[in-house]
């Protein structure tokens, strides 16, 4: 019935993003593109005949056939540590997508943007970063990522580069261990890291949250608690997981 | 159960039977009158499919039942939906 959905990617290469995770480059013929934000979901089948359906953001953005996805490795996962470790260029997976228009960013928005992404939360904000970078787009962008480590960031060198951009501050939040140097100890996000980074009220700006459930409910509820974003404007996708 | 999702979890799976995109949809809850995103919706996944609960009051939205041949959905708790809002 609902076969025809499905499209078949083959792997072109794989690259180490942190100690847990890889991003994963395929092409996908009949592909139409993507806008910024939007997930798709991956289907392994075993050769027994048994699947598995999981959903993962894309990192990349556009009408290409070319797609990026970034997987962190869950411990107990049936999907991710295949991904991660196992997968090799060449390797097909298949794909039902792209999917979702809420948790999006089209470079005709003309909002602040407010990101704030826990781990690998960071992969469809990338899309939305990557979007606005390569488009003429000059509304101002703030991402502040929550990572364990300094060693946990994905997309740490192009982050860099991305940052060099006037209309774009990027912050670190450090939860288990710092640089050396940095001016604050290593700590779950907080209010006041969430309120040093804001906008203000006047800006009318939107936001887009993404990460583990937990960290995500939590930011949302600061985000409410700070009286800057009107509610609707919080939008969330949440990971689950711890 | 595990933890818990959201409504653009659903996206993929209800793209299988509803042509338009199923997360900005806004479904209104029979328990408390509110009106959200499906994406906004609290989603448990299960090995049977998923349960989706109301972001305002918990209650019971919809289930998605997954079985051979299709897909089997109980709107116990929602009173209406709008598309292309």
């Amino acid at each position: 019935l609902t076969e025809e959905l499905w499209k078949v990617g083959t792997v072109v290469e794989t690259r180490i993003q942190t100690p847990s995770s890889r991003s994963i480059q395929l092409d996908v013929p009949g592909w139409p593109g993507n806008i910024a934000g939007q997930h798709v979901d991956v289907r392994l089948t075993a050769e027994d005949g048994y699947t598995a359906v999981r959903s993962y953001s894309l990192a990349s953005v556009g009408d290409s056939e070319r797609i990026e996805l970034a997987v962190d490795r869950l411990p107990t996962g049936e999907v991710s540590p295949y991904l991660v470790e196992e997968l090799r260029a060449g390797d097909q997976l298949e794909f039902r997508g792209p999917l979702g228009t809420y948790f999006v960013w089209r470079p005709t928005d003309t909002a602040p943007v407010q990101l704030i992404a826990g781990g690998s939360g960071i992969v469809p904000l990338m899309a939305m970063l990557r979007s606005h970078a390569t488009s003429t787009s000059t509304v101002p962008f703030r991402l502040l990522y929550s990572v364990r480590t300094p060693r946990d960031v994905f997309f740490a060198d192009e982050l860099v580069e991305l940052a060099k951009s006037p209309y774009l501050t990027v912050t670190f939040v450090y939860t288990r261990q710092a640089p050396p140097e940095w001016p604050t100890a290593p700590a779950r996000i907080t209010v006041e890291a969430i309120a040093a980074d804001a906008f203000a009220k006047e800006d009318n700006p939107v936001a887009f949250v993404c990460g583990p459930t937990g960290f995500v409910e939590t930011v949302a509820d600061i985000m409410v608690g700070l009286e800057v974003f009107a509610p609707l404007t919080i939008k969330t996708e949440r990971f689950g997981g711890k | 159960m595990s933890a818990r999702v959201d409504g653009n979890a659903l996206a993929g799976i209800l793209s299988e039977y509803f042509r338009l995109d199923t997360t900005t949809a806004i479904v209104q809850c029979t328990g408390c009158g509110t009106r959200a995103e499906l994406a906004r919706e609290f989603v448990y996944t299960d090995p049977m499919g998923f349960v989706v609960r109301c972001e305002s009051c918990d209650d019971v939205l919809m289930i998605v039942v997954q079985r051979p041949g299709g897909v089997w959905l109980d709107l116990r708790g929602i009173d209406g939906v709008q598309f292309g809002a």
